[in-house]
């Protein structure tokens, strides 16, 4: 179902579309169920004259087993959903698969640092590519990454990687992706940050190894790990938004 | 000790009736203790800040259809009152309409009729939470005011970015906001006392614990769950309160504290708090259909225990909120469990409902419009839930729209649909007089389609990964579509003609009062202790108190010619 | 304006007095509250361990041994109110009410000292002493540690506080035989301030080795 609405990106995203849709059809199933006999009833069970309504506890057996029999029907159900759930969340949050290369996001009021390994594949070297609000990936490549937050709560999130992860200040949250596609992405922050939280559109382009390694050629490494100056850069946003 | 006192007011009450005739307006209606004029006020507070709060939605909403362009009445959205606008949207109707209007309002005005007494247990407390609650409101709209604007961190206050002004920017907004909520719970568990004391101690002769009506049942389990939940929370706001005031670190990572426990405070609450506006109008409903089915209730006891069950488990599935908000992964296994659970007694509650249906005798009055369209409603509510509530599908649905569809189909047969439904169902006992009913099932038909045109393209957009709380959704290539625009559009118009809807409401109100039909002492037929007495009811509620026979439910009793049994006819 | 006490009010379906089933809701909903205060400090106070244990150790255990003897002893007072209302003699009742407030004060007059060692210092020691000793002010605003001792203190004196203001009121009442239940509802309400107190010590006193 989501699928149609939105391109399917990484090695997980099909896991939680398949929960999401299965998820519907099981409990469409008792919707439809349930507003079919309240809607039958209303018809069937209208006012007419001279017909009296019946006087029926509820209480007795042969009556409690409309209910019981739902019960043990729903807890099966749930049962089916709670597996689901709990793989797809296993997978994707729990284990880590061995990473290929790691990168850096920090979260701030209200822009994206993200730190590329550049060309050693590691963090924390000379050649680091760091860059405001723009994201390069690789096809195909397990990523980790490291989330952390300069201020306040904001959340990491890639709708065609189907990811969401909220960064916490003072914390470091891992976690893992694998694109699969290329191309031209957007990328959010879910979590209320204040004045500027609806201006943190980030750009993620997901490169195939060679596009990749080109783009990797003509970037300058940068040093710095606070390519921002972190005041001038909110104070020109908070003059804006507060301009109205 | 006691007995003294009951001596006292027994002397008292023989002369009860001959009291309270020459009141001024200030003491029959400003500082009156009497319960009915109470929960009236309650009602209007509530519908006045409904009011606000529609406003708001519809500013709101006009800023994500026609992104940056001017809102008629209001003028250009900048993002910081867009924040401000939802936040306190949310704030607002949960805390200042769904709370007092089924909760207070109706809680105040049934709890004593229908279990046959003259009053709450404690008239002055429940005076006084009312004045504690009006403050609130006020405080609550003050901060929209004050200089750096409304308070716009989202209704779950996550700090820091609520408890330092440096990132939220609203210094003053930000203090009032948590003040007005502190104050607003402090009201309510105030009116808690009332309402499970009156329960407890004050039923008429005769009603037995299974025979109070659901809905007194319902609201005596919600302001238990009030009362248990809310009080973390209270804590919390003070120390959130410190935080900003005072300089504290309870919530600021960058000297000791932590975020998280904020989060932790505020959904202990926040989740049994959902379960504290459904119950009452899940009770209003189950007083409307076996009246309008002349069915007796389809398993009360049975009811009973899935409430029962559902109030114990909501104090464990808090943490479903916070899936991805950086807990611990493997806790979270262990909420997906809890919460799926809770979907066992509330679908047998609907399945309830449902079965009261079979073998009636159904006539579609308005009150049974409204309350069958709170089943239909809240089924699609329901079952949205399990997708937020299944781990492993939250990951992508978290704060997407969806999740605001989801909860909108939840929230507002709660509060906008219980309010109509009960509203309808005892307006001639409250005023005295019919509503209309032709006018009263266009209003229901106006309000019941837009409401669906809103939210169901919402679920689209949750579904196509529009995140909440955003100003504007051209800055994403993503959502910037033009087939998405339209979805918006759509829902912003059918917002516009759902809000026109309700004046049909206030004008057939107006034209009722006036003209209305004299409703009689019961114009539905109904069973319980309050349709025993005079509409409106006098001061001291009845001429004797009366006594209870039987259950709130017996209606189409074999053998009887009449189709129902009020609860104090001996035969 | 006149207030005629409702017929409700003096029905009793369960047994127990409607005025004593309110004052058992307020105590119930007071202790979730410092519940939640308390079960925060808690988590905190398990994961910062060693570092909050060094804080806990500067707090005045004297103080707070004393102050819990005190109270413990002022809630004896509040039962002897309580018996003394029950067999009607009201001077008694009304004697033991004093009693019971003067506890109360005596609890606030050594919060007193308390606080004000803390943050001022210099008040009780000289310049030398501070200096030798290396003592510093302590405010709310020290660590987390300091504003969860200075909340949960300050909560709980605020309660102490009201209870002593609302037993004036009563004492009043008492003697001339009005409203006599209310003695053994303000006995609950007081008792529950002990208990808050109890749970407060260890956790803020005793408890630096942890």
């Amino acid at each position: 179902m989501i699928e149609s609405l939105i391109e399917s990106g990484s090695s997980y995203s099909g896991d939680i579309d398949f929960l999401f849709t299965l998820i519907t059809v099981i409990v469409g199933i008792w919707f439809i169920i349930s507003e079919v006999v309240l809607f039958y009833f209303l018809f069937r069970y209208r006012k007419r004259d001279g017909v009296k309504a019946e006087y029926l506890s509820g209480e007795k057996k042969s009556h409690k087993k409309w209910i019981s029999i739902p019960h043990w029907l729903i807890i099966a159900c749930d049962i089916v959903l709670i597996v689901g759930a709990v793989q797809v969340w296993h997978h994707i949050k729990q284990k880590m698969p061995p990473a290929e290369e790691t990168i850096r996001i920090i979260a701030q009021q209200w822009a994206w640092t993200f730190v590329h390994p550049g060309k050693d594949g590691l963090l924390d070297t000379d050649d680091d590519i760091t860059i405001v609000d723009e994201l390069h990936l690789k096809e195909n490549t397990t990523y980790h990454y490291e989330l952390s937050s300069r201020d306040v709560l904001h959340c990491f999130s890639i709708p065609i990687f189907r990811l969401k992860q909220d960064t916490i200040p003072g914390r470091k949250i891992s976690g893992w992706f694998r694109p699969t596609t290329t191309g031209v992405h957007d990328v959010q922050c879910a979590e209320m940050c204040g004045a500027g939280h609806g201006l943190m559109p980030a750009i993620l382009t997901i490169h195939t190894e060679e596009e990749y390694a080109e783009w990797l050629e003509n970037q300058t490494p940068n040093l710095d790990p606070d390519p921002l100056k972190n005041e001038q850069f909110r104070g020109k946003e908070i003059g804006e938004l507060a301009a109205d | 000790m006691a007995d003294t006192a009951t001596k006292t007011e027994e002397a008292h009450s023989d002369h009860h009736d001959d009291h309270h005739h020459d009141q001024s307006f200030w003491s029959k209606y400003v500082f009156s203790t009497d319960h009915k004029v109470i929960g009236m006020q309650y009602m209007l507070t509530g519908v006045a800040m409904a009011l606000i709060g529609g406003f708001m939605s519809y500013v709101f909403r006009m800023q994500l259809a026609f992104p940056d362009e001017s809102v008629p009445f209001f003028g250009r959205v900048s993002s910081l009152e867009y924040n401000a606008l939802v936040t306190n949207h949310g704030t607002i109707m949960i805390f200042w309409v769904a709370m007092p209007i089924l909760i207070a309002a109706f809680g105040n005005f049934l709890i004593p009729l229908m279990c046959g007494c003259d009053d709450m247990v404690f008239p002055r407390i429940n005076r006084l939470s009312y004045q504690v609650f009006l403050l609130s409101a006020v405080v609550l709209v003050i901060s929209f005011f004050v200089p750096g604007g409304g308070f716009g961190g989202a209704w779950t206050a996550y700090p820091p970015l609520s408890a330092n002004a440096e990132y939220s920017l609203t210094p003053m907004g930000s203090t009032l906001w948590i003040l007005a909520v502190a104050l607003e719970f402090v009201a309510f568990l105030m009116g808690g006392i009332n309402f499970i004391t009156t329960a407890m101690n004050a039923r008429a002769k005769g009603m037995r614990m299974f025979d109070i009506p659901l809905v007194v049942w319902m609201i005596v389990i919600a302001s238990i769950l009030f009362m248990i939940s809310v009080g973390p929370l209270i804590a919390g706001a003070i120390m959130l309160l410190l935080d900003q005031l005072v300089g504290t670190a309870f919530f600021n990572p960058f000297r000791g504290g932590d975020p998280i426990l904020w989060q932790h405070l505020f959904w202990f609450f926040g989740h049994p708090e959902v379960y504290v506006v459904l119950l009452p109008a899940l009770g209003i409903v189950g007083e409307i259909i076996p009246t309008f089915a002349r069915k007796k209730f389809f398993g009360y006891k049975l009811a009973l225990y899935t409430v029962f069950a559902t109030g114990i488990l909501s104090f464990v599935v808090w943490a479903h909120h916070q899936f991805i908000a950086g807990v611990d992964p493997r806790m979270v296994h262990l909420f997906t469990v809890t919460t799926l659970l809770i979907s066992i007694p509330i679908a047998e509650l609907c399945f309830l409902y449902i079965a009261t249906l079979y073998g009636g005798s159904i006539s579609f009055k308005t009150p049974m419009l409204w309350a069958l369209a709170f089943v239909v409603e809240f089924l699609i509510g329901g079952v949205t839930g399990i997708h937020l509530g299944a781990s492993g599908a939250d990951i992508y649905m978290h704060d997407t729209y969806f999740v605001v569809a989801h909860f909108h189909y939840t929230f507002f047969p709660i509060a906008i649909i219980g309010f109509y439904a009960g509203i309808t169902f005892w307006f001639p006992k409250w005023t005295g007089c019919m509503l209309n009913e032709f006018w009263g099932k266009v209003h229901f038909w106006l309000t019941i389609i837009p409401f669906n045109c809103i939210f169901i393209p919402l679920f689209i957009l949750g579904m196509g990964g529009q995140h909440r709380r955003i100003y504007n959704h051209q800055h994403f290539s993503e959502l910037a579509t033009p087939e998405y625009q339209n979805l918006r559009i759509f829902a912003t118009v059918s917002l516009i003609v759902m809000l026109l809807a309700q004046v049909i409401f206030f004008v057939n109100i107006i034209l009722s009062l006036r003209k209305g039909k004299k409703a009689g002492k019961n114009p539905w037929k109904a069973n319980t202790l309050e349709w025993t007495t005079e509409s409106p009811p006098g001061h001291g509620n009845f001429k004797e108190l009366p006594e209870v026979y039987r259950g709130p439910y017996e209606y189409s009793v074999p053998g009887r010619k009449e189709d129902y049994w009020p609860q104090d006819q001996k035969e | 304006m006149s207030f005629q006490i409702p017929i409700a009010t003096s029905r009793n379906l369960t047994g127990v007095p409607t005025g004593r089933l309110g004052v058992w809701w307020i105590v119930a909903s007071e202790i979730v509250i410092f519940g939640g205060l308390l079960a925060a400090f808690l988590m905190y106070r398990l994961h910062h361990g060693d570092e909050w244990a060094k804080e806990a150790g500067k707090t005045n255990i004297w103080c707070g041994s004393i102050n819990t003897f005190v109270l413990l002893t002022s809630s004896y007072f509040v039962v002897l109110a309580h018996k003394a209302a029950g067999e009607n003699k009201l001077q008694e009742a009304y004697k033991y009410i004093w009693w019971t407030i003067a506890g109360g004060g005596i609890f606030m007059c050594v919060k007193f000292y308390e606080y004000t060692s803390k943050i001022f210092p210099e008040w009780y020691y000289t310049q030398q002493i501070i200096e030798e000793k290396g003592i510093e002010s302590i405010t709310i605003t020290t660590s987390v540690f300091w504003a969860f001792y200075f909340t949960a203190t300050g909560i709980h004196g605020v309660h102490v506080l009201g209870g002593m203001v609302i037993m004036a009121i009563i004492a009043h009442d008492a003697k001339k035989g009005k409203f006599l239940h209310r003695v053994e509802n303000i006995g609950i309400y007081w008792h529950f301030v002990d208990l808050v107190w109890i749970f407060l010590f260890p956790l803020f006193y005793i408890a630096s080795g942890l």
